[in-house]
C-alpha cells in the first residue's frame, strides 16, 4: 500500500502578522514559515503505518517555493521513502492547492492520501476533502487513527467532548489527520544534512490549476480589541485578584 | 431569492449548540435581507424539529441518525443543488468539514471557512473569519450561493430557540457511493478527573515549552486546590491526557477561574472555556488573543510568575 502525504506551509504563529499595503494580505517580508503542524502528524501517521508493515510506501509531496526543499529531505530523513516536488505554477488558495495535488496525485498513484486536518490560512476551505472532490474518492476529515487491513481502513475521527467515530473507508481514499498515534518524531540536522546529500527530489508538473475559490479577500486585519483584559504589573496584583475570586 | 439553509448537527439523538447558534444568525440574515431560514434535519432528528421553531421550515432528508461523512454530504449536496439557497451554514466542526468541502467543490461554490460574523450586503454577504490562530479577522465577500463554515460560540445559541413548530418537508436525498460505511460510535474513556465539573483550573499551553516544566503548573494546582487542564498541543505531544484537554475537540468547561498559563488563544481552545466567570491569562507574548478573552492579564513569562507566585503563597 503506498500512501502520498500532502505538505504545506504556513506562517508561524510564534511571530508577530502584519498586514501588507493592500490591508488584504500579510506583510510576506516578515513572515517566517514553517510546515503546517497537522501535516507533519499526517507524516507521522503514515510513517507508523509504514513501520507496522501495513503501508509499502510513503511518498512526501509538496508545492516548489522557499523552505520546500527542507521539508521534504526532512521528511525523508523522518522516513518517507520517496519526495515530489510540484512546480509549474503558484496555487493562490485551496482551491489551487488542491487542484495541484490532484493534478500530481493522479499520475503518481496511491492507497490513501494524508493530510492535516486544516492549516492556520485555509480560508477557502480544507485541502483534504477538496483534493478528495476532484479525486472522486472518499474522504474522512478530523482523524486520529488509521489501521489498514485489505482494501479498506479503520479510520477513526473525533467529535466533541471526546467521542470518537469509527468508520470503514475503501480505499483509495484522502484523510484529514488530527493527530497521529503518537507525537511527530524530530529528524536531527545531521540525519536531514545527510540525506542532502544523497537523496534526491523528483519534480513534476503542478499542471493547470483551475479558477480557485471564486472568493477574494475584501480585507484583512488583527481582531478589535474589546474591552480585554485587565492587565496586572506584579504578582502582589495576582494575588489580590486570587483573593477576591475566592481562590486563596 | 435564494433560501439561507442551516445544516444541523446531532450527536445521541440531540442537537448540538452550534445547530442553535446557527440557526439564530441565520433567522436575523433572513429577516434583514427578505429571505426564508431553512435547517436540514438527517435520520429521526425531524422528529425534534419543534425545536427548530427559530426556522421558517425543515427539510428532513432521513437517512442514517449515525452521522457519515459521505451520505451525509452527498444529501446536503441534493438539498442545495435542488433549491439553490443563497447562503448555507454549515458548522466550522468536524462534521461541517466534511460536508462544507465536499458539496461546495462539487457544485463549485466559494466556501469561507472560520466564521465569526456574516452580514447582508447588497448582492451577497459579508463573511468574517477568525484566521492564523486568531491573530487576524478576514473578510470575504461573496455573491452568489456559498457555504459559510461557522466556528462554534461565534453566535448566542439562545438566539437559535424558539417554541414554534415549523413546517416539515421530506426530502429523498442522495446517499453516496457506499465507500465510507459508520461502524461505531466511541465515548471516551473513564477519567480520573472530570475538569467540567472543577471550580478552578490552571491550564497550561504551548508556552510550558517541556513535559518536565508541567511539574511546575501541578504545584501551583496543589496550592490552590485546583486541577490541571491544557490546550491541545500538549495532549498531541503526549505531555498530558485527554482527560485534561480543554476546547473543540475537548471539553467544555466553565469554571469560576480559570488560569491559563502559557495559552496563546486559539479560536479552537477559546470555544472551550470562555463561559468561565473568571479567566486569568498570563503569556510572554503581549498580542496573544486569550487576553482578549480574559478578565485579567499578564504579559510575562510564565515561569517567572508562577515560581514567584507559588513562592510567595507557600
Amino acid at each position: 500500500m503506498k500512501i502520498a502525504v500532502m505538505l504545506k506551509q504556513g506562517p508561524d504563529l510564534v511571530e508577530d502578522l502584519e498586514v501588507d499595503a493592500s490591508g488584504k494580505a500579510l506583510a510576506s517580508d516578515d513572515i517566517k514559515f514553517k510546515l503546517n503542524e497537522f501535516d507533519d502528524h499526517a507524516l507521522e501517521e503514515a510513517i507508523l503505518l509504514k513501520e507496522s508493515g501495513a503501508a509499502d510506501e510513503v511518498v512526501a509531496m509538496a508545492v516548489e517555493g522557499k523552505g520546500a526543499d527542507k521539508i521534504l529531505f526532512t521528511a525523508i530523513a523522518k522516513g518517507a521513502d520517496k519526495a515530489v516536488k510540484l512546480n509549474g505554477g503558484n496555487p493562490q488558495d485551496s482551491h489551487q492547492l488542491g487542484k495541484a495535488f490532484a493534478n500530481a496525485l493522479g499520475s503518481e498513484g496511491f492507497d490513501m492520501v494524508f493530510t492535516g486536518v486544516q492549516s492556520v490560512d485555509d480560508r477557502d476551505g480544507q485541502l483534504g476533502p477538496i483534493v478528495a472532490s476532484y479525486l472522486d474518492t472518499p474522504c474522512v476529515s478530523v482523524v486520529s487513527g488509521v489501521s489498514v487491513s485489505g482494501g479498506t481502513a479503520a479510520v477513526y475521527k473525533e467529535y466533541s467532548g471526546g467521542m470518537m467515530g469509527e468508520f470503514e473507508v475503501d480505499m483509495p481514499a484522502v484523510l484529514g489527520i488530527q493527530a497521529a498515534k503518537q507525537a511527530p518524531r524530530y529528524a536531527p540536522v545531521s540525519k536531514i544534512r545527510q540525506v542532502q546529500e544523497t537523496a534526491s527530489i523528483e519534480e513534476v508538473s503542478m499542471g493547470d490549476l483551475g479558477s480557485g475559490s471564486r472568493s477574494s479577500v475584501a480585507s484583512m486585519a488583527p481582531p478589535a480589541k474589546g474591552s480585554g483584559a485587565e492587565m496586572l504589573d506584579d504578582v502582589e496584583e495576582l494575588i489580590e485578584v486570587l483573593k477576591d475570586k475566592g481562590v486563596i | 431569492m435564494g433560501d439561507i439553509l442551516v445544516i444541523t448537527e446531532h450527536l445521541k439523538g440531540e442537537f448540538q449548540d452550534i445547530t442553535f447558534e446557527m440557526l439564530g444568525k441565520a433567522k436575523d440574515l433572513a429577516g434583514e435581507s427578505g429571505r426564508q431560514c431553512v435547517a436540514i434535519t438527517f435520520g429521526s432528528m425531524n422528529g425534534k424539529s419543534d425545536e427548530l421553531g427559530v426556522a421558517d421550515s425543515v427539510i428532513s432528508v432521513g437517512g442514517s441518525d449515525d452521522y457519515n461523512p459521505e451520505s451525509y454530504a452527498a444529501a446536503v449536496q441534493s438539498v442545495v443543488s435542488a433549491k439553490s439557497p443563497s447562503l448555507v451554514l454549515v458548522g466550522s466542526t468536524s462534521m461541517g468539514m466534511d460536508i462544507a468541502n465536499s458539496v461546495a467543490t462539487a457544485l463549485d461554490m466559494p466556501t469561507v471557512s472560520y466564521c465569526v460574523d456574516v452580514s447582508a450586503g447588497s448582492s451577497g454577504f459579508s463573511c468574517t473569519s477568525s484566521m492564523y490562530g486568531g491573530k487576524m479577522n478576514v473578510v470575504t465577500n461573496v455573491d452568489g450561493s456559498a457555504l459559510v463554515m461557522v466556528l462554534a460560540g461565534a453566535f448566542n445559541a439562545d438566539e437559535g430557540k424558539s417554541a414554534e413548530s415549523p413546517a416539515v418537508e421530506d426530502f429523498v436525498a442522495e446517499s453516496g457511493a457506499g465507500k465510507i460505511r459508520f461502524k461505531q460510535l466511541i465515548e471516551p474513556e473513564a477519567a480520573d478527573v472530570d475538569i467540567t465539573q472543577s471550580d478552578i483550573l490552571v491550564a497550561v499551553g504551548r508556552g510550558i515549552g517541556s513535559k518536565d516544566d508541567i511539574k511546575l503548573a501541578e504545584e501551583l494546582a496543589d496550592i490552590l486546590v485546583a486541577d490541571l487542564a491544557c490546550s491541545r498541543p500538549l495532549v498531541d505531544a503526549g505531555w498530558m491526557s485527554k482527560e485534561h484537554q480543554v476546547g473543540k475537540s475537548g471539553m467544555k468547561v466553565k469554571p469560576k477561574v480559570y488560569i491559563a498559563l502559557g495559552i496563546s488563544g486559539a479560536p479552537e481552545h477559546i470555544e472551550g472555556m470562555k463561559s468561565s466567570s473568571t479567566i486569568i491569562a498570563i503569556n510572554s507574548d503581549k498580542n496573544a488573543p486569550i487576553f482578549d478573552v480574559a478578565h485579567y492579564g499578564m504579559a510575562e513569562d510564565l515561569f517567572d510568575v508562577v515560581e514567584e507566585l507559588v513562592e510567595e503563597l507557600e
